[in-house]
This record gives structure tokens, sequence and C-alpha cells, in this order.
């Protein structure tokens, strides 16, 4: 670990060059991939970065395990989205839904983090996961407000409307710039890309400010750091709240982009696993990890299911196995691959490459 | 305030609080005979719910070892046994008691034996790589959790499947004015049948003595010279195998079951050793009673606060015990 | 004869070194003392034989036959028993319970349970009582108690007289002595009053490694080594 401190390693080296690749590829995307399901990939790919990466900053910088950041993720999207329809597509719905997400995430995470992590951080796993099924129930339950199982579909601020003009040439149609039409949708990827990208920065500061060398010292010897007399109990509790915070607002920011929120895409717990894998994949405790973690997670989901689909006919003859190879079992693979990782890299890709290079 | 809490304690101390709770809600319910229904059906499913948590919470106790997986153990327990008395229609629907009785025997035998096997298999093949780690553990057990719920999902599909009641575990009797469901009855008999054999074995044989001794302090125990690894296996697939036979009693109960039904008793499983404390099984069982009678009384007094009520009732119950109401000594 | 021989044994606790290489002969019989201050190592040593932690490399021979890596439960049987500093007391069950669990076949050997009585005639007053509303004597006492309920070889004792009263330690001294007749102690102390007073050969340990070992009688004589080896200004 020293080394890498010292003078960068060439796996160091080999995971910034591919963050940064990364970054440029999703700052080019609309021109790069000029289709609409690649633009859709990117955007839920920044969004997904955001949230591995607070979520990260729980798991990977304090040690404990919470299942409920979708929940947090949900209370900024159905902030938004409830405002978004109650009060119309306005830049003041967004802010104020944003806003809402936030408050009632810091409520729940102080309220959560102080009942259980002052005794037991095995219980805080469980209260987490229980107070994110209420969440999920209460959602389908509150239907008037919520739009239960169907979800809300809402208009957002014109200038994220398709039809919405950022340029024209002089016949005043949209301008094509590289053959990619100026216009709304191009306007809403940006918002998208840089919120992200401000959101990234604030935490990768964040983990290279004190605070996060008192999180790492926390995490290695919880009972040495207690000695030394850093509060435990709060730092965790505030860690929590800020990753509750962060991850709310990256669910803001997906809101706006879908134009829709439902369970499926800001509450169940099939996103909650999503994280987890790309954490794990990734490498728990570095905030680059985070970003080639969601990156690999969510091209695979949109485009290893199709394959799935192709080997599930291919099999379809067999007992069993074309059922576990049907798509929808997707998870089913997404779980063994899940449990091996944690086996035998729990450190992830960006962690096992670091030391290797720091190694060699 | 101290009298108050030594009077208290002489009466039972916090195994009152279920006794509390039902006059409570005797007053508030004010009709005689749905408390009565009420209180058999929140004891019958404080029972069953025991049956899922017993194990959760000596596996917890025995080492450390926190199974978020325990959840697949009730899931399939609840579809062996479905499968079991569907296969055995005749003797379920038959009227003869003898049949009946042996259709549910050979369901409830499936899902123990699925029990053990399971237990076997997930301690020594996923859990114990990672002792004494709590975020890999964590992650492994969630893990296995998923590939678990997806079997369910390949093996039975993810409609909902019908279980079939053994004939003679219809219907109701009345006691005065109030009917009571005898499947219920069973439900609570054959929990508490569950509770004095685990409490007999814990507090009467050498074995017991190992188990609650390691609770306490493991490696003292392996100083003397037992290796507590080898009980501790044991005790999981024991310990899985009641969560298989909570699992099989709660198909019964529900008649209907999806594939969600683990993950939905999880979270109960997870509140009722929480509120009744981690290692002990008398704190279980009054987790779970606890659970099961408010979740039945709040049902009937104020339908929306039902789903909240469990979570309420955990978090005042740990603002005043942190550690829960009765944990093993540590 | 020698009983027990530590071969060069390090061990690491999580990434840090605690023991640099700890070499030592316990000669079979009477009461062999670990002095050192606090932090030195001596409940690393002990908890290194019992094999609650693993020398990595070193190694351990009991009997002349290498126990090194076995696990603690085997190493228990092979005929050492264990005393923690804490005491390792089942505070749920009773005295009884605490005892008969120690023994090997669930039942007592009567003449052996007579003696502990003899030694510790408190334990067969409160033979019902949980064991967590014992004094903390009486733990203590019940702890050595539980070591010698079955005829162990060697018997490992982490700072038995911390936080007793006089009269306890003295009539814990009483104890040691009789039960040293019939097995070894290697014994933890930093009362090295108490320790003067029933060790017959002793080391001590420094930092991981030990600095000094001889008989009792040669380093009660010798102030200056005791100054420079156990005071705590060094």
């Amino acid at each position: 670990m020293s080394a890498s401190l010292s003078k960068p390693s060439f796996g160091d080296i080999a995971v910034k060059s591919t963050v940064l690749l990364i970054a440029a590829l999703l700052c080019f995307a609309p021109f790069l991939f000029q289709d609409v399901r690649a633009l859709e990939v990117a955007a839920r790919i920044c969004v997904f970065i955001v949230l591995v990466a607070s979520y990260d900053l729980l798991i990977g910088y304090t040690g404990i395990v919470s299942f409920a950041h979708t929940m947090f993720f949900g209370f900024g999207a159905y902030g938004a989205a409830i405002l978004l329809r109650q009060m119309g597509p306005g830049w003041d719905a967004v802010i104020l839904g944003g806003l809402a997400g936030v408050l009632v995430s810091l409520v729940v995470a102080t309220a959560i983090g102080l009942l259980s992590l002052r005794v037991k951080a095995i219980f805080f796993a469980m209260i987490t996961l229980a107070a994110a099924s209420v969440a999920l129930v209460l959602a389908s339950q509150l239907s008037h407000f919520t739009g239960g199982e169907d979800g809300i579909t809402y208009r957002t601020p014109d200038l994220f409307k398709p039809a919405f003009k950022l340029m024209v040439d002089e016949d005043g149609k949209v301008l094509r710039l590289f053959g990619v039409k100026m216009n709304g949708k191009l306007a809403a990827y940006y918002f998208v890309f840089v919120t992200c990208l401000l959101l990234f920065f604030v935490m990768l500061r964040l983990v290279g400010s004190p605070l996060g060398t008192v999180l790492k010292a926390i995490r290695e010897n919880e009972a040495r750091a207690e000695a030394i007399g850093y509060r435990v109990v709060a730092y965790r509790t505030f860690v929590f709240c800020l990753s509750a915070a962060i991850a709310s607002l990256a669910g803001t920011v997906y809101a706006v982009w879908l134009k829709y929120t439902g369970p499926d895409t800001a509450l169940s717990f099939a996103i909650m696993i999503d994280i987890l894998l790309m954490v794990v994949i990734g490498g728990m405790g570095t905030m680059w990890g985070a970003v080639i973690g969601a990156v690999l997670m969510v091209i695979a989901q949109y485009y290893l299911r199709d394959l799935m689909g192709v080997a599930a006919e291919a099999t379809a003859k067999l007992p069993l196995l074309p059922e576990l190879l049907n798509p929808d079992r997707w998870l089913f693979w997404l779980g063994i691959i899940f449990i091996l990782l944690v086996y035998f890299f729990p450190k992830g890709i960006v962690g096992t490459i670091t030391q290797k290079g720091a190694r060699g | 305030m101290e009298n108050l809490s030594q009077f208290f304690g002489r009466f039972g101390g916090v195994y009152l609080l279920p006794v509390g709770l039902a006059l409570g809600a005797f007053v508030l319910i004010g009709a005689p005979s749905s408390w009565a229904t009420l209180t058999i059906a929140g004891l019958s499913m404080g029972m069953m719910v025991f049956l899922m948590a017993s194990g959760l919470s000596l596996i917890f106790g025995l080492m450390d070892v926190l199974n978020f997986g325990h959840s697949a153990f009730i899931s399939f327990g609840a579809f062996v046994a479905a499968t079991v008395l569907s296969a055995l229609s005749g003797w379920v629907g038959a009227d003869s008691v003898f049949l009946n009785s042996m259709a549910l025997v050979f369901a409830l035998l499936a899902a123990i034996s699925f029990g053990l096997a399971a237990g076997w298999f997930f301690e020594s093949v996923i859990i114990r790589p990672v002792y004494h780690d709590h975020l890999r553990q964590i992650l492994i057990t969630m893990g296995a959790l998923i590939v678990s719920e997806q079997i369910i999902l390949a093996l039975w599909g993810g409609t909902p499947i019908t279980v079939l009641r053994p004939h003679f575990l219809e219907g109701a009797i009345i006691l005065g004015n109030v009917s009571v469901e005898i499947y219920r009855l069973f439900a609570f008999g054959l929990g508490l049948v569950a509770f004095i054999g685990l409490y007999l074995v814990l507090n009467r044989s050498r074995i017991g003595l190992l188990v609650r001794a390691g609770v306490e302090n493991r490696e003292m125990v392996e100083a003397l010279g037992f290796r507590i690894d080898r009980l501790f296996i044991g005790v999981f697939m024991v310990g899985s195998a009641l969560a298989a036979v909570g699992g099989a009693m709660w198909a019964g109960y529900e008649t209907l079951i999806t594939p969600a039904l683990g993950g939905e008793m999880m979270i109960v499983v997870f509140i009722v050793v929480i509120i009744g404390g981690l290692g002990s099984i008398e704190g279980t069982l009054l987790g779970a009673i606890m659970v099961g009678l408010t979740a039945n009384y709040v049902g009937f007094l104020a339908p929306k606060l039902a789903l909240a009520s469990n979570m309420i009732l955990m978090t005042i119950i740990l603002l005043w015990r942190p550690n829960g109401l009765r944990p093993a000594v540590k | 004869m020698t009983l027990l021989s530590l071969n060069n044994m390090k061990t690491d606790i999580g990434q840090y070194a605690v023991l640099h290489g700890v070499t030592l002969d316990i000669p079979e019989g009477g009461v062999f003392v670990l002095l050192g201050r606090n932090g030195a190592g001596k409940t690393t040593t002990l908890r290194s034989i019992m094999g609650l932690w693993s020398p990595t490399p070193g190694s351990v021979t009991f009997r002349g036959a290498d126990i090194t890596g076995l696990h603690t439960a085997e190493i228990a049987r092979k005929g050492i028993a264990y005393v923690p500093e804490n005491m390792g007391i089942f505070g749920s069950l009773t005295v009884e319970e605490n005892l008969i669990l120690a023994t090997e076949k669930g039942r007592f050997d009567q003449p052996r349970l007579k003696r502990i009585y003899a030694l510790f005639p408190a334990l067969e007053q409160f033979w019902t009582k949980q064991a967590w509303s014992l004094s903390g004597g009486q733990k203590q006492m019940l702890a050595v108690a539980r070591a010698i309920i079955e005829p162990r070889a060697l018997i490992l004792i982490d700072e038995p007289t911390k936080g007793l009263a006089p009269s306890i330690v003295a009539a814990m001294a009483e104890a040691f002595r009789e039960i040293s007749q019939s097995a070894t102690i290697l014994l933890v102390e930093q009362n090295f009053h108490f320790a003067k007073s029933i060790g017959r050969d002793m080391a001590v340990i420094d930092d991981g490694l030990v600095a000094h070992a001889g008989t009792m009688a040669d380093f009660a004589a010798d102030t200056e080594l005791q100054e420079r080896l156990l005071s705590l200004s060094a």
C-alpha cells in the first residue's frame, strides 16, 4: 500500500488511465455512439458511478454494510417525480424535489444510524434491510402519491424536451454538429454528465481529505481508532448520512433523465444487488473501482442478457439448463459470480490490479 | 421508578410484555371475541416465526455468523412441503385422519431433510471460508440468497402456488362465541413443542451445555478441549431445518405462496431476533410472540399501520434496550 | 526434564508482530513464572502455546511431540489447560455446569472433586449458583478449578491475582503450591511479590523476546537485574 502512495505503480497508472478513458468516452458519448440505446447506457453509467461511489464511501471506507442505499436513491427520484407532476415541468420542481429527497434521506439515515450503529454494526445490515423493504411496500401502497407499481411519468423542464432546439441553422432547423442534433436530448445528457461529474469530484475530494484518513483508520482497526479518541459512531453516522444524501441526488438526476419513476427504476431490491455487484467487481475502498464496476455491470446488463437468450435457445433440449439460461434468470449467474468474486477477489478489479502492479 | 422496575422484575420482567400488550389490546379492541381470535392468531403466527428465527439467533450466538441466506431455507421449506402435499393430494383430501397425518408427516419430513442437507451445504461450502469476516459473510450469504431465490424461480416458476391443507386441519372449532381455526392451534402446538424441545436440549443435555457455553465464550470452550466448529455445523443444520419447518407451516397458513415468501418473512425474522436479543431462544420466542401479537392487533385496529407496526415496535424496544430484550450473556 | 519447549516462536496479531522469536524451555514440575512489562508479549506467549494465535514460524514441543498448528481443542486434550486473564467463566452456567463441562466424559471423578472442594471451599458452597453472581475471587477459583478437573500436565494461568483481595491472593498461592505438586504451572504474573513467593523458575519477556531466564531465587536476589528488566522507566 505504501508503495502505491509514494510512487505510482504500473497497476495504479493502468487503473487511472482506464478511468480517464471512460470519462472521455462518457463526455463525448452522444457524438461517439449515435443511437438511442447507447445514450441510455451512457446516462445510466453516469448515474450509477455516483450511486456506487457513494455506496463505497460507506462499505469501502467504513466497512459497514447497508441494504438501504436504493431507498435513498428512491427518495431523491420520487421527490423530483412527485413535485414535477404536482408543480409542472420547471426547474423549481427539480430543485425542490431534490432538496426534499435529500432532507428525507438525512432524517431517515440519522435515525437508522443512531438506532443501530451504537450497538452492533451487524444490526445495521439487518435494520437497513428492514427499512428498505418497508419503503418499497410503502411506495406501492401509497399509490395516489407514488403511482404504486405503475410509477409516475411526468414532463421535465423544456430545455430537456427532444423538440427543444439548442442551436439552429439558417433555416431555423435544429443544427447538427458532427451529425448530432443539438436538441433537448443532448442537453439532458449533459445535465446528467456534469452533475454526476461534480458529485464524483466532491466524493473524490472527500476521501483525500483528513476525513478520509480517519475513515480508513476506523476501517482498519475500530478498537484502536476508538482508543485514540475518534468517536466511531458519530463518524459512521455522518458518512452514512453523506452517502445517503449523494445517493438521493443521483436519484433526482436519474428521475429527470428518465421522465419516469417507479419501483423498478428507483426502489427495487434488484438495484441494491446491482450496486453491491458493482462495488465488489470494481473493488471496495477505492473511488476508481466504483467507476470500473459501474461501467462493466451496466454494459453487461444491457448486452449480456441478449447473449443469455441465445444460449437458452441453444440448450433448449437439456433439462433445467435452459430455465437457468433464461434472460430472466440472469440474477442467478450474477449471484454466482458475486459469491466467487467475494471469495477469490475480495479487493475487486482495481484492488487486484493495483496490488499486482505494486508487487511487480 | 426503582421500585417499579423491581416489581416488574419480580413478576417476570420482560416476559410480561406480551401479557401487557394483550391487555392493552383488549381495552382498545373492546369486543372480547375479536380480541380472542386475534390473540390466538398472533400467538400462532409468533410460534411459526419462532421456528424460522430460532436457528438464526443460535447460529449468530454460537459463531458470530449472521446468515442473510437464512430466508432461503424458509422459502425452500415452504415449496418442498407444498410439492409433497400436492403429490400426495389423495391422502391430503382423504376422509381419514391417518392418511391426512401421513401426508403432513411426509411433507414436514421432506422440509426437515431438505433443511438439514441445505444447512450442511451452506455451512461447509459457503460460510466456512469467511468465518470472522463480517463484511464478506454478509455479502456472501446475500449472494447465496440471490442464487437460491433464482433456483426457486427456475424450479417452481414465478406464479403463486396453492398449498393443500390436510383435511383434518381444515375448519375451525367454536369455543363459546370464539371461532378458532384448527390450523392455527396446530401451528401453535408445533412451535411450542419445538421450543420445549430446544429448551430441554439446551438446558439439560451436555451438547446443550456446550452450545450455551460456546455462545458465551467460544474460545474458552475450545481451550477446554472441544471442537466448537464441529458442534456448530450441527447447530447450523438443525437451525436450517427449523427454518424449513417454519416455512412449511407458513405455507399451509397462507395457502398461496410465491417465491417472495422467504424475503418477506426474513424482514420479520430479523426484527424478531433484534427485538429478542441475539443468541438466546427465550429471547427469540419473546420477540416472535411480540411481533405476532402486534401484527394482528395493529392489523385489526389500524390496518394502514400494519406494515410499519413491526418497525415501530423494533424502534421502541431498541431505544429502551439497545441489545434487545433478552440477549445471551457475552 | 523439559515438559514444554518453545522454539523461535514468532506471532503476529493482525499486522502487528508481537513475538519476535521466543525460545524457552519449561521444565517439568513446579511453578514457572513469566514476568515482563505490560505489552511485552506474555499473554501472547500463552495464547500461542494454546493455539489461539498461530506462531509462524516457530514451533511448540510438548512432552517431546510437536504441537505447533494443532487445533486448540487438540492441544487441550494433549494435557494443557488454560486460565485466561479474563478467567473465561461461563456466566449463565452454574458452578457445577462450568465444572462438568470441563470434564472429558461429562461426569465427575469424585476424588478429584473432593480435592477441588478442599482447595476452594467456596465453590462447594455456591455449587448451584450461576457463575456471574460470584465474586471476582470466587470466579478466579472456579477458573482454576476448571483447569484441574481433568488431570493436565501443564496449566497456563494468566495474571490470576489481578484485582484480588490480599487474603484471596494468599489462598491462591496456597492452591498453586498444592497443584504444582502434581502438575506444572506456567504463570504470567505482574505481582512480583506473589511471583517470588511461589515461583521456582522464571523468565522475563521483553519486547517479544526472552530477555532473561533462570531460577527465581537468583533473580530475586539480583535487584539490579529486576530494575533493568521490570521497571517502568526503562
